[in-house]
């Protein structure tokens, strides 16, 4: 019996240690296969600026827009982000963005969640109704024509609607206006 | 054209007139807000030795919150100075009270929940040792009001706290070794830890916060030695669930029956109910019993909750032995507007019409000061100490709160003018008492709201509220109170106004002092007979959190109190929320408009001591 139980761990420790031993020499050439994801950063290294903010279809739709506003109260988004100034979660209608203020990143932001609180609702909502919720966040800060973000609303008034707000300065988009150029 | 323009002048002048005069009428009903005529009586009845520690949050198992010590008093606290201080390093509301005990004080932070132990006999109380529990990140985004803690409880040469994540971990108190570390609260299900534990001999008390979440509220209590589970006290759900048992004798009819935690809610619901236990546990050793309150039914929007919405928005009384209930008492039956009822139980005897009556004194966040038996559950007095048009106070035959229904919630209709607002007549901020006064002194608010009732979707990890709500001065319009309170005559002797809402705790001295804090930042000595403010200091951040006192190794009287604005509605400035949305801190918004241009973050204790 003992000799038996030795083999077979001396088996099972060469099995493990056939994999460890494994190794890939050729995983392709380099430019074929670059890592993608959602940026969140301004900053690209190797100096490619990030795409964001491509035009997209729904951030274009006011019927879109106040689906996505439906849809932000629906799923309880409006219990942590209030209707704009933040309570749980942070305020959606200022400047600050912790994780990026474009429609790929909000997106993203939904559905993977963030680290510091953000539930992620991967698998939960329909990738259309995302995509519309985002641009409905974005419309919160004012970075929507005022032709498709939503007017008034029929609720108790709490806020200035989302077509009259100022647009809002996000550090990665939109930067402030610049009031003097550096002298030559 | 030009007489059209002129009419139109008049209909202006005419309507800002008509206005004017509404705002007058307002006004004038303010003076009625709050009844005064009590009276000072010197309390005779016996009361907790104080050893010059604060080894728990409440100081003694009555919830006194009162130190004996009395170098610091009326005439000198004029000359009392910052001793030393301390910086936790996390810009969060601080709502802990610091624990003292063997020449230690021990400081528990908002998450990341660091417990930090302080040297006491060298200068300056230099750091001792650390601990770390290092929560999950995730918490932050699961607790409804700031990322606060109400701090720790030292028991046997061993400290008790909770993590934010849902763990209550024990350390040796002279070490900073942990000990045991027992996981209590589902993140996954919006669940939290925010409340400072308690402990009774073998047994460390621990609810959980989460009522914004649609969680289900429990007590457990844990085997101080082993981090066991004892037992677990449901608030909502079966009998056996809640430990209601052939011990079960509650004094008002609405509360006997069987599964009335199941019965009184519609089909499944109970399961997602709320009932939270977040606030401050009494304990009476004769009577063996200990008392504690449970938080708001949920979600807010109560007409997807017909019934009385058993056991939410009430108090217990069980054996902290076996955590059978004994009684139970509903302050709000079928809350309507997120009254919890987590305030704190004081325990005194009181002359009662002729006897000496063992009661507890109860500030509730509906707006009444109760009086009860806490042998029996009998509410023997329940007074408004707060401006309330929602209620015109209590049955004593049947216990019911008497409702105005007219300002009832409803789904898609705001209702205006609801006073006191979400956040109550009182909060989370626990009231002191004091044997020379006999009075209680109960820091709260002067709040009214809008609200409108919507619907809600339960999704688990997510908030589960149901209305949209808005935040304003009562009238008057300051929002925050210190009110002297008579608990014989059921009437109030002095009121401190503030323009913010007193949202720290309060504690009496035998010098003759309250001390309090606001939200601006004054840390303020008050005289307890009259009132009067007799010395004030200005903090670094805002103040939310519970004052001690203590005798230190050299034999000083100390006052220590940690500054840094957080909690609900200070979650403004520590969240940076955004107050052009009025529902911004779930109806802060409109109340707090510029708090962030007067006050910052911070974290600092401050000790204070006689030069």
């Amino acid at each position: 019996m003992r000799p038996m139980l030795v083999s077979i761990l001396l088996l099972g420790s060469l099995l493990t240690g056939c994999k460890r031993e494994q190794r890939v020499f050729d995983p392709g050439a380099a430019g074929s296969q670059p890592a993608n994801g959602t940026v969140l950063s301004e900053v690209a290294a190797g100096q490619q600026p990030p795409k964001g903010n491509q035009p997209n279809p729904i951030a274009e739709s006011a019927y879109a827009v106040a689906e996505g506003k439906r849809f932000y109260q629906a799923y309880n988004c409006v219990g942590c982000h209030a209707n704009g100034g933040g309570a749980i979660g942070p305020a959606l209608m200022d400047s600050e963005w912790i994780y990026g203020s474009s429609l790929e990143q909000i997106h993203s932001t939904i559905v993977q969640g963030r680290p510091n609180g953000m539930p992620s609702y991967a698998g939960k909502i329909p990738d259309y109704q995302v995509w519309e919720i985002a641009a409905y966040v974005r419309s919160m800060s004012g970075q929507l024509p005022s032709d498709v973000a939503p007017s008034r609303s029929d609720h108790m008034p709490m806020v200035v609607p989302e077509q009259s707000r100022p647009q809002e300065h996000p550090g990665a988009e939109h930067p402030q206006p610049v009031v003097s150029e550096p002298s030559r | 054209m030009k007489s059209t323009g002129s009419r139109t002048l008049w209909l202006v002048l005419f309507g800002i007139l008509g206005f004017w005069f509404m705002l007058g009428c307002h006004k004038q009903s303010s003076s009625t807000s709050a009844s005064t005529g009590g009276s000072i009586h010197p309390y005779t009845a016996e009361m907790e030795k104080d050893d010059g520690q604060w080894v728990r949050a409440t100081k003694d198992f009555a919830n006194t919150r009162y130190s004996s010590l009395s170098q610091i008093t009326a005439q000198n606290v004029a000359q009392l100075r910052v001793s030393w201080t301390f910086a936790t390093t996390v810009p969060h509301g601080q709502e802990a009270a610091p624990i003292v005990a063997n020449n230690t004080m021990y400081l528990a932070t908002p998450w990341p929940n660091v417990l930090y132990a302080l040297d006491l006999t060298k200068p300056g109380a230099p750091l001792k040792w650390k601990y770390e529990p290092h929560p999950s990140p995730a918490a932050k985004g699961e607790a409804c009001c700031d990322w606060v803690t109400r701090g720790a409880v030292f028991d046997n040469g061993k400290l008790f706290f909770n993590t934010l994540d849902g763990y209550t971990i024990a350390l040796n108190a002279d070490t900073g070794e942990q000990l045991w570390r027992t996981h209590l609260a589902d993140l996954n299900n919006g669940e939290t830890i925010t409340m400072a534990p308690m402990v009774v001999r073998n047994h460390v008390f621990v609810g959980n916060s989460g009522g914004e979440f649609g969680v289900r509220g429990w007590l457990a209590a844990l085997d101080t030695s082993s981090g066991k589970l004892a037992w677990k006290a449901y608030s909502t759900g079966p009998d056996n669930e809640v430990l209601i048992g052939s011990r079960f004798h509650p004094y008002y009819a609405t509360d006997k029956g069987s599964d009335l935690g199941v019965k009184t809610w519609p089909p499944d619901a109970w399961r997602i109910g709320g009932g939270t236990v977040w606030g401050f546990l009494s304990y009476d050793p004769q009577l063996n019993l200990i008392y504690y309150g449970t938080a708001n039914p949920g979600p807010w929007n109560p007409e997807v909750r017909p019934g009385d919405n058993k056991w939410t928005a009430g108090m217990f009384a069980r054996d902290p032995d076996t955590g059978e209930a004994v009684w139970f008492y509903q302050m709000s039956p079928h809350d309507l507007f997120d009254w919890d009822g987590i305030n704190e139980d004081v325990l005194v005897d009181l002359p009662w019409q002729g006897q000496l009556r063992k009661v507890l004194l109860r500030p509730d966040r509906n707006g009444h000061v109760y009086v009860i038996d806490r042998a029996t559950g009998q509410v023997l007095s329940a007074n408004p100490f707060a401006y309330t048009n929602t209620t015109t106070g209590v049955d004593l035959r049947t216990g019911a709160l008497q409702r105005i229904p007219d300002k009832a919630p409803r789904t898609g209709q705001v209702v205006r003018n609801i006073c006191p607002d979400a956040p109550g007549a009182k909060d989370w901020q626990p009231s002191s008492f004091s044997p020379q006064t006999g009075l209680l002194y109960i820091p709260h608010q002067n709040m009214c709201m809008d609200e409108e009732g919507t619907e809600v979707s339960y999704i688990a990890g997510t908030p589960y509220v149901g209305s949209s709500v808005q935040y304003y001065a009562g009238p008057g319009g300051h929002m925050g109170e210190l009110t002297a309170w008579d608990p014989i005559a059921g009437k109030a002797v002095w009121t401190i106004k503030d323009k913010y809402p007193i949202w720290s705790g309060t504690v009496t001295t035998a010098g003759g002092l309250v001390f309090f804090g606001t939200m601006d930042g004054w840390f303020k000595a008050a005289d307890a007979k009259t009132g009067n403010i007799l010395w004030q200091f200005k903090t670094d951040s805002g103040i939310i959190g519970q004052p001690v006192s203590y005798r230190g190794p050299d034999g000083k009287q100390y006052i220590a109190i940690l500054s840094g604005i957080g909690g609900w509605p200070g979650s403004i400035v520590a969240g940076q929320l955004d107050t052009r949305d009025g529902t911004a801190a779930n109806g802060w918004g409109k109340a707090l408009p510029n708090i962030r241009n007067e006050v910052t973050a911070g974290g600092t204790l401050y000790v204070f001591s006689l030069p």
